[in-house]
This record gives structure tokens, C-alpha cells and sequence, in this order.
């Protein structure tokens, strides 16, 4: 591919730009909630990489109608409505986690979870 | 009979789920507990029935009757059976031991334990059975979700700390291996494994496919706690209560190592594997990195669990290096290594849940003289632990001298040496609880005093599993026969 | 119908669990030790005439992978040195009660439950079929022997304990395990066979690499510088000292050395080339230095320890020179030295028992208090030494005539004759001070030893005399040697 159309793949860039920032906020911050933001985050840019090869070009909305023989796929749609569902579980049991280890440590800072001479062998 | 024969293969996913769910509206925890042994039970003979049908052939079972490749397909082959028998055998023996070790849990929720037990059995299950890959991933979700919330029931509050980290890293593997196989959908059109093998095999070498097998290598490393992407692994094991240590230990890493070795093999074909892809250097140095660290670091450890722990990454190593070696001798190894070590690291669990629930700690300087208390117990420790060095006539041997074969055929002397001399490690950190089992007498007067036998429950996990060890390290003819089928299964499949 | 030799395997274990189960009841539990030891006698009796009348008790019990099983096979050396386990562990046995009961030994089901195991392993490396039987038997004797060296519990036994199993362990897995791994992938095969297995298989330049392996991963043999899990090991009560140190497990490493000499490598592949050569040399070595450092130990069972290496390296020299006139040698001076050896850690343990004394220079005088104790205290120094009355005599003479054969036959002949100076020098200086010293002020009166203790050690004395007459066999069992 050309150098013009590689930076065409506009789609493409976006994804991987979505993926890098989820990947940033999950490494960077100790802040567990804003940890748990950032794999969401990751976690649509996903998404997006299954559902937007998903068009098709040319193709219409994957209903059979008479005259059109080009349909786009919705498996992805499909495959992605189950992944979300598995993100939102996750997120769910995650934010139970931070309540608990709040309730136990008083903080949801990664960071100030222990003094380093504290953790338990 | 004959009517239910063809439906095994989702059988033994679904016999744990339904009992996950019954047990969650059930509120008699013995009742639950009784339940969820029967459901482990009854999948455990559904896998050993797919073992005894699956030898030469492949049974398919299309869901909802749609075939394949447009359904999502069931298949179980000789090597899926293999580790659908470990799964269901060590979920079996885990829930049958469990209730004498989880103090921890009141019995108001000791249900909704079951529950979560079984519903992790079954996601572990459903990842071995399933041959469609984003039904892999569903059942992957299953089985991690359920892993986090066990390990957060731990006693102390650093278990919470654990099961979070285990979350964040684990859905991140988990979210790279939907990357791979979201490259690979794109490049092929199609989810179901088997129809995947067919129609990568002329793209195999384009950007996007390597691409997508390389997320999908790292996403599954990290589940399988392959150095040095395991972090999450000792603290996980430390903390979480001890059946759930035990279970997964047995049974959560191997099954990620399954399904590499599925993709690895079956999928790119071991030319391509180590050929163009490469990776041979990569992956033993890894292997040893792997090796040389865990059995280093787990001499250091004064707490037995998290010492059990660094000894799991070790292990995995050898099985890696087994891959890595890539040819019939050390597949085999290390298929009999992967059911060697996960009944051993079990039954080692099992020990020191034992230790814990009589004698209140798991520290080694506090369990000095356990020894002469609980003789059976330590006893069963010292053969597990001959397991693991590899003395023959064990399992470990077995698995160690195949692998150490295999690199010696192919000429990686020092390999084979460093297999050999490897060993030595363990014999130090095992040596060291042992030595303060038998020579050191107990100072601790509230210790002395606990009673001595245990539970009859535990005792009999324990002695099912010493004593399929024991079997399998005499007899083994049957352990060696099913893994090379699989391992030729594996590299006869794609060439 | 079990074939005799899984028999002989099979009821010393039996032996040990019926000592398990009657531990709250001594004196059954002594009377099933001398059963057992005197069942495995008979059954090796039974076996040693079959082999002399030339049949042949084979048996596989096992398969584990291709070409590795658990296989039997019953030939001279084997058996012979089974022959001299089964009747030495009947005599320790006695000699054991006398000790046990007179030191009031604390966990005394443990003591002879772990001897009865490490024999029937002792059986197992005698009569094992091929390399990995060896192995597997040359571990599993290794960690029943270490509940019996760290028997007293004590934090030293502890650190001796690590020394022990980590040395032993160490070596066998590092070296013994790669040279059987490597001699796998060129034979094919693990099996024992007359003539060796390597014949034509082996490049000649890594023969002596390959004998470096089994060697020193044989650390049994004490061959140095793997030798000091053996002072080390002294801290076990002397039983164990007598039979194990002196009669198991380093006969078992010399034996394993020997067999594997003589069934994998082959007399003959051995003679034309030069690989053996620096084993010569490593085991005069071993000879002379560790008999040197016995002369300056004071302590008087690692005084025997260090004698028991150095004398182990006759054995090693003699089976290096690969001659069948230096086997016969070697042959001998396993069984003398076993005889004899045993009979000085009796002397030893019995002059513990009634005094509490331990070392040399205490023991002026002692001959007369003790006369039957260090009368065949004497008798086993003159075996050790080799000395005409006594059948260690045999060994030298043979090791003599096989080294006067061979091609550095000065050097072989000097050595011998400095060990075997040193040795009388280490030795004799005992019988001396014991018999023809004054007692020294600060030893404490006590009378001879319990009878259960001095029967044994008459008893072997004896046999240590008469068996320099009996000079038959050996040649009757090295006739079936020749292929």
C-alpha cells in the first residue's frame, strides 16, 4: 500500500489510538477506578476493530430484501453485543472489588495501599 | 443411554453450569456442597467417556444444530479430552475438599462459593471443549470472572489487592486475545477453529495475521502465567483461599497452555511455528528465564503457599520448553507434564491447606515438627515433592526425561543439562519445608495443642490424588499412550 | 509363581510394614527383623546356587517408556554382593538390639523400619537388569538411608543431613542420570550385557568423559572428590555407621561403578583403549590421600570413614585396570573389606556403648577391659590391611598380580604398597595402645560389651579367617563371567 493510502485507514488509526490511550490510563494511574475507565476504554477500541470491517462497501443492512445481493456482515455486531456484555461484568465486579478494598484500606489509591516495608509475606 | 451418548461433549460444559445455578438458589451449605459434588462428578465421567470415544476420531456436536462452520461446534479430539479429564477430575477432588477449608466464608455464602466454583469449572471446561474461538473467549470470561471473585474471598485483605490486579491483568490478556482473533476473523471470515486451519494456511505469512497470532500469543501467555508475564500469579495464589489455589493451579494456567498449544499447532502447523515465525530462541530463553526464577525465587520464600507459587511459574517453564522443542518426544512430555503438575501442585495445595486448618499457619518456621503430628499429611507432602524433582518412577520424571530426550535428539546438549540440573532447585525448596517438618520442634504451645487428624473430606481428596499419582507413575502405560496420541495429533495435524 | 528374585526384593518391604504395625510391641518387632533378614538370606541362598549351576533369573516387571523398564537380572557380582548384604543385615540385626536396647535409642520402629527398606533398595541395585533399575534403586537407597543418618535429630545431625542428601542427590541426578541419558542415545538400549553394550557404538574420545559421568556421579563410591557426604555421615548411630557405610551404600556405589564397568562399557572395549586410564590415577589419588587424613583423625568413626574411602579406592583402581585377575582382586576386597570394616564400627559402637568414648587417643588400654570386643578388633584391622589369615589378604594378592599385568604396573604396585603401609599405620597404632598401653587415669571402668553386641562381631571375625581357606568360589563365579 501506498504511503497516502496507508494513512487513509483512518478507521484503523483511530483504533489503534483509542487502544493505546485505555492501554496508557490502565498503566499510568494509580487510582483504581480510573484504572478500571481505562480498560473500558481498551476494551472499545475492540470493539471497534470487529465492528468496522463489518461494512461492507456497497452493501446494504443485512435484512433480505428483493434486488439488493450485497448485505454487510452482522456477526460482528453480534460477536461485539457479547463482549460488551462481558466488559460491563467485568466493570461491575471490578468497581465491587475497589468498594471492598476501600472498605479495607481506606483508600483507592494504588499507590498508598501499602508503605513498602508492609506487604504481607 | 444411547440417546444421550451424542450430546457428552456439551454435557459435561453444561452439568456445572446448571449446578451453579441450582446451587445458587439452594441455602443449605452442606446440601450445596454435596450438589456441587455431584455436578463435578457427573462432568468428570461425561470427560472420561469422551476420553475412551475420542481416540482415533473426533466427535463433533454442532450447537443448537446448526453446522459447522456457520454454528458454533463442539469438538473434542484426543487431546481436548485429555485436559476436559484433568479439568473436571481436579474441580471434582477441589469442591470435594473445599468445605473444611474455607473458614473464611460464613456459611451464609458458602452457596454462592459452590456456585462460583462450578461456574468457574464450567467456563474452564467450555474453553476445552469448544471449537469455535470467540465461544473460547466467552468461556474464558466465564472461567476468569469466577477466578476473581474466589480469590477475593481470601482471609486477609491483601486477597482483594490480588484479585484486582488478577482483573486488570487478566482482562487485558483476555482483551489481546479477542485482538488476535479479531485479525484473524478479518483475514479468514471465519470463527470456527478447525475451518480456520484450512483457510489461514495461504495467508499464513501476511501482516495482518501476524499481527493477530502475536496478540494472541501474548493474550494467552498472560493467562497461562508464562514468564515474564506472570506478576499476577504468586499473589493470586497466596492469598485466595486454599481450595481455590488448588483448583487453579491444577487447572487455569493448563488450560491456556491447551489452547496455545491448539492455535501453535494445530492451527499454524509446527513448521510455520518455528520456522518462519521464528520463535524457538524466544521461547527457551523464556523457558529457562522462567525455570532459573521461579525455583531461585521460591527458595527465598518463607510463606509455603507463595513458595508453591513461584514453584508453579517454574514448572510452566518446563512444559513451554517442551513447545519450544516441538517434536513428538517433548510434545508428549510435556503433555504428561501438564497433568504430572497440575495433580501435584494440587495435592502439594491440598497439604498445606491441611497444615493451615490443624495447626493455623502456613508460614515454614511455624509449621517446625508437622511432621511427627500429622505423618500421613507431610508424609503424602515428601512423595508429591519426589513428584516434582522428577525421582523416577514418578510422573515428573516421566515428563522431565521425554523433554530431556527430545533435546538431546536434537542435539541441545546443554539443554538437556540444564533440564537435568534444574531439578536440583527444587529439591532445595522442598527440602527446606520438609527438613522443618521433621528436625525442628514446635516452640508454639498454642500450636501444640491443635488436634491432629484431619477432616475425613480433605483426607480423601488427598489420598485420590496421591494415590492416581502414585498409579500413573508405575502404570504408565496410560498416561503415555493418551499424550503421544495428542502430541502426534498435534503435529500431524497441520504441516 | 513370583520369580526368587522379586522375592528377595519383596520381603524386606513386607518385614518393614509389619515392623510399622507392631511398634508399640519391641520385642515382636525385633523377632520380625531377624525373620526378615534371615528370610532374605535363604531366598539369596537359593538364588547364588541357581547362578553357580548356570540358570538364569530374569525378570521385567515394568515398562516406562521404550527401552526403559524395571527389569531383573541375576549375575555373579550381583549376587554376591546380595550374599553379603543379607548376611551382614543379619548379623547388624543382632548386633543392632544389643545397641538400641543398651542406648535406649529414641524412635527405634523408625530405626529398623528404614533398615529393612534400604536393603530391600541394597537388593534392588544387586540385582538390577539394566541402568535405570540401578538408578531407580541408587535414589530410592539414598533417601531410605537418610532417616537413618539424621536419626539422632539433633541440629547437627541436621547440617550432616544436608550434606548427605545434597551431595548424593546431587551428583546422581547432575552426573549419573546424563551419563545414563548419553549412553541411551548412542546404545539405544540400558540393558546390563556380557561384553557391554557400547562395543561398537562409542567414539573412543569420549569414552573417558562418558566414565567421568558415572564416576563421580556415582557418589556412592566415594570416589574424590565426592567423598565427604561419607564423614559426614558418621553422625548416625553406629548400626547404621556399621551396615550402611561400611556394607550398603558405598558397596552399592562401588558395586554400581563395577557393573557398569564391566556390563555397559566391557572388559574389553575398556583394555584396548586408553579412556580408563585417568581413573587409575584419580582412584590411587583417592587411595593414598584420604588414608592420609586418617592418620591425622582422632575421632575414631571418621578415622574409619576415611579408611572406608581410601580402600573403596582399591576397588575402583582395580576394576579401572579392567583385567579379569584384577576383578578377582576387586571381588575379594569387597568382601574383606566389608567383613572387616564391619567389624571395626562394631568395636566402635560397642566401646560408645559401654564408655561413651569416641576417640582414639582415649582408648589406651581398653583391650583389657573389652578382650573379645578388640580381640576381633585385631583381626578386622589385619583384614583391612591385608594381612595372610584373613581374606582381605586375597584382594591385595589378586590386585597385585592384576596391576603387575597391566601397563602402568609400577606405578599401580608402588601405590598399593604405600596405601597398604599407611593403612597398617593407621590401624595398628589402635590394636597397640588398646592392648599394651596403660589405661589413662580419666577412663571410666566398665566390663565387655552386652552379649548381643559381642556375638555378632566373634562372629564375623570368624568368618573374616575362615574364609581365607575358601578361596573356590570366587573362581567358580568369575568363570561365569567370560561370555
Amino acid at each position: 500500500m501506498t504511503g497516502n493510502q496507508v494513512l487513509l485507514q483512518l478507521n484503523y488509526w483511530l483504533i489503534i489510538m483509542i487502544m493505546m490511550m485505555g492501554f496508557y490510563v490502565v498503566l499510568a494511574h494509580s487510582n483504581m477506578i480510573k484504572k478500571l475507565i481505562g480498560l473500558g476504554i481498551f476494551q472499545t477500541s475492540v470493539y471497534f476493530l470487529y465492528v468496522v470491517p463489518g461494512k461492507i462497501i456497497g452493501g446494504t443492512a443485512p435484512i433480505i430484501a428483493s434486488g439488493y445481493q450485497v448485505y454487510s456482515n452482522p456477526l460482528p455486531h453480534v460477536l461485539i453485543l457479547t463482549a460488551i456484555v462481558v466488559g460491563v461484568a467485568t466493570l461491575a465486579l471490578g468497581l465491587a472489588l475497589v468498594t471492598r478494598i476501600n472498605e479495607a484500606y481506606g483508600t483507592i489509591e494504588e499507590n498508598d495501599l501499602y508503605r513498602p516495608d508492609e506487604w504481607r509475606q | 443411554m444411547a440417546s444421550i451418548t451424542p450430546h457428552f461433549p456439551i454435557l459435561c460444559v453444561v452439568i456445572p453450569l446448571f449446578g451453579a445455578l441450582l446451587c445458587a438458589t439452594i441455602r443449605n451449605s452442606r446440601a450445596t456442597w454435596l450438589l456441587a459434588v455431584c455436578s463435578a462428578l457427573c462432568s468428570f465421567l461425561c470427560a472420561v467417556f469422551l476420553l475412551m470415544h475420542a481416540n482415533d476420531r473426533v466427535v463433533s456436536y454442532a450447537i443448537g444444530g446448526w453446522q459447522s462452520p456457520i454454528g458454533i461446534e463442539y469438538r473434542i479430539d484426543s487431546f481436548n479430552a485429555y485436559v476436559l479429564c484433568l479439568i473436571s477430575g481436579i474441580g471434582c477432588l477441589s469442591v470435594l475438599y473445599a468445605p473444611s477449608a474455607i473458614s473464611e466464608v460464613s456459611s451464609f455464602n458458602r452457596p454462592w462459593f459452590f456456585s462460583v466454583m462450578l461456574l468457574c469449572m464450567t467456563g474452564l471446561m467450555g474453553m476445552a471443549a469448544t471449537g469455535d474461538a470467540f465461544n473460547l473467549f466467552v468461556f474464558m470470561e466465564i472461567a476468569s470472572l469466577s477466578s476473581y471473585v474466589l480469590i477475593a474471598l481470601g482471609k486477609q485483605r491483601e486477597a482483594l489487592v490480588a484479585a484486582y490486579r488478577y482483573l486488570i491483568v487478566g482482562t487485558m490478556g483476555a482483551t489481546f486475545y479477542v485482538i488476535g482473533i479479531g485479525f484473524l476473523y478479518v483475514s479468514t471470515g471465519t470463527l470456527n477453529i478447525a475451518d480456520l486451519t484450512v483457510r489461514i494456511a495461504p495467508i499464513k505469512t501476511t501482516a495482518p495475521v501476524l499481527t493477530g497470532i502475536s496478540f494472541l500469543i501474548v493474550g494467552l501467555s498472560i493467562k497461562a502465567a508464562i514468564f515474564p508475564l506472570h506478576a499476577w500469579l504468586p499473589n493470586a495464589y497466596r492469598f485466595a483461599p486454599i481450595p481455590v489455589s488448588a483448583f487453579l493451579s491444577g487447572t487455569a494456567t493448563k488450560v491456556a497452555l491447551y489452547i496455545l498449544l491448539r492455535f501453535i499447532f494445530s492451527v499454524l502447523g509446527v513448521q510455520f511455528f518455528l520456522g518462519t515465525f521464528g520463535l524457538y530462541e524466544v521461547i527457551v530463553t523464556f523457558s529457562l528465564g522462567a525455570i532459573l526464577f521461579g525455583s531461585i525465587v521460591a527458595i527465598f520464600q518463607k510463606n509455603l503457599r507463595r513458595m508453591l507459587a513461584y514453584s508453579s511459574i517454574a514448572q510452566v517453564g518446563y512444559i513451554t520448553l517442551g513447545i519450544a522443542l516441538a517434536n513428538e518426544n517433548s510434545l508428549t512430555g510435556s503433555l504428561i507434564y501438564i497433568v504430572g503438575h497440575g495433580l501435584t501442585k494440587v495435592g502439594l495445595f491440598f497439604v498445606a491447606g491441611s497444615l493451615l486448618a490443624r495447626l493455623g499457619s502456613d508460614h515454614i518456621a511455624d509449621l517446625a515438627g508437622a511432621g511427627r503430628r500429622m505423618p500421613w499429611t507431610v508424609g503424602s507432602f515428601i512423595f508429591l515433592s519426589l513428584n516434582m524433582l522428577g525421582i523416577p518412577g514418578t510422573i515428573g520424571f516421566l515428563g522431565k526425561w521425554y523433554i530431556a530426550l527430545a533435546a538431546a535428539e536434537r542435539g541441545s546438549w546443554w539443554l538437556a543439562v540444564i533440564i537435568i540440573m534444574t531439578s536440583l532447585l527444587a529439591l532445595i525448596y522442598m527440602g527446606r519445608f520438609i527438613e522443618s517438618a521433621y528436625f525442628s520442634s514446635c516452640s508454639d504451645e498454642k500450636i501444640k495443642s491443635q488436634a491432629n487428624s484431619i477432616p475425613w473430606n480433605m483426607g480423601l481428596s488427598l489420598a485420590i490424588l496421591t494415590g492416581l499419582c502414585i498409579w500413573l507413575g508405575i502404570d504408565t502405560a496410560i498416561l503415555t499412550d493418551k499424550a503421544r496420541a495428542a502430541a502426534l495429533l498435534l503435529l500431524g495435524a497441520n504441516l | 509363581m513370583m520369580d526368587e528374585a522379586v522375592w528377595a526384593l519383596v520381603i524386606p518391604l513386607v518385614g518393614a510394614l509389619a515392623i510399622l504395625c507392631l511398634s508399640s510391641r519391641p520385642n515382636l518387632r525385633e523377632a520380625v527383623t531377624l525373620l526378615s533378614s534371615s528370610g532374605l538370606l535363604v531366598v539369596v541362598g537359593m538364588i547364588a546356587r541357581d547362578i553357580l549351576g548356570g540358570q538364569v533369573h530374569d525378570v521385567t516387571l515394568l515398562q516406562f517408556a521404550p527401552g526403559v523398564s524395571l527389569a531383573f537380572k541375576v549375575e555373579p557380582f550381583g549376587v554376591m554382593f546380595a550374599l553379603l548384604a543379607s548376611s551382614l543385615w543379619l548379623i547388624n540385626s543382632i548386633y543392632s538390639i544389643g545397641y538400641v536396647r543398651r542406648n535406649a535409642l529414641p524412635r527405634q520402629t523408625s530405626f529398623y523400619l528404614w533398615f529393612a527398606v534400604s536393603l530391600s533398595a541394597t537388593i534392588g541395585i544387586a540385582f538390577a537388569g539394566n541402568l535405570f533399575t540401578l538408578f531407580l534403586f541408587y535414589e530410592a537407597l539414598t533417601l531410605s538411608t537418610y532417616p537413618l543418618v539424621v536419626h539422632g535429630q539433633i541440629n547437627s545431625d541436621k547440617v550432616a543431613g544436608r550434606v548427605y542428601l545434597g551431595m548424593l542427590l546431587g551428583t546422581s541426578i547432575s552426573l549419573f542420570l546424563l551419563g545414563i541419558l548419553w549412553t541411551w542415545t548412542i546404545a539405544g538400549t540400558l540393558d546390563f550385557q556380557l561384553g557391554g553394550i557400547l562395543k561398537e557404538k562409542i567414539d573412543p574420545n569420549i569414552i573417558g568423559t562418558l566414565l567421568a559421568l558415572f564416576a563421580f556421579g556415582i557418589g556412592k563410591s566415594a570416589l574424590m572428590p565426592v567423598h565427604r557426604w561419607l564423614p559426614a555421615a558418621m553422625v548416625a548411630p553406629a548400626p547404621v555407621s556399621a551396615l550402611l557405610h561400611a556394607v550398603a551404600v558405598v558397596k552399592a556405589g562401588v558395586f554400581s561403578l563395577v557393573k557398569i564397568l564391566v556390563y555397559i562399557f566391557g572388559i574389553d572395549l575398556l583394555a584396548q583403549s586408553d579412556g580408563d586410564n585417568w581413573l587409575i590415577y584419580a582412584a590411587a589419588f583417592s587411595m593414598i590421600a584420604a588414608a592420609i587424613i586418617a592418620l591425622r583423625q582422632d575421632d575414631l568413626k571418621r578415622r574409619l570413614a576415611y579408611s572406608t574411602i581410601s580402600q573403596l579406592a582399591y576397588i575402583v583402581l582395580a576394576a579401572a585396570v579392567a583385567h579379569p585377575v584384577a576383578l578377582i582382586g576387586a571381588m575379594f576386597q569387597v568382601i574383606g573389606h566389608a567383613l572387616g570394616k564391619i567389624i571395626l564400627f562394631f568395636a566402635a559402637g560397642s566401646i560408645y556403648t559401654v564408655s561413651g568414648l569416641t576417640k582414639v587417643s582415649q582408648l589406651d588400654g581398653i583391650g583389657r577391659r573389652m578382650p573379645w570386643t578388640m580381640a576381633a578388633f585385631t583381626i578386622g584391622a589385619m583384614c583391612i590391611v591385608g594381612l595372610p589369615g584373613t581374606i582381605g589378604f586375597w584382594g591385595k594378592w589378586y590386585m597385585f598380580q592384576g596391576g603387575a599385568l597391566s601397563a602402568q604396573q609400577l606405578f599401580i604396585i608402588g601405590v598399593l604398597l604405600t596405601s597398604t603401609l599407611v593403612s597398617a599405620a593407621y590401624l595398628v597404632p589402635i590394636v597397640y595402645a588398646a592392648f599394651f598401653k596403660s589405661e589413662l587415669s580419666s577412663a571410666p571402668s566398665h566390663g565387655e560389651a552386652p552379649w548381643p553386641m559381642v556375638v555378632p562381631i566373634i562372629v564375623t571375625a570368624a568368618a573374616v579367617m575362615m574364609l581365607f581357606f575358601a578361596v573356590e568360589w570366587p573362581y567358580q563365579l568369575i568363570s561365569l563371567l567370560k561370555p
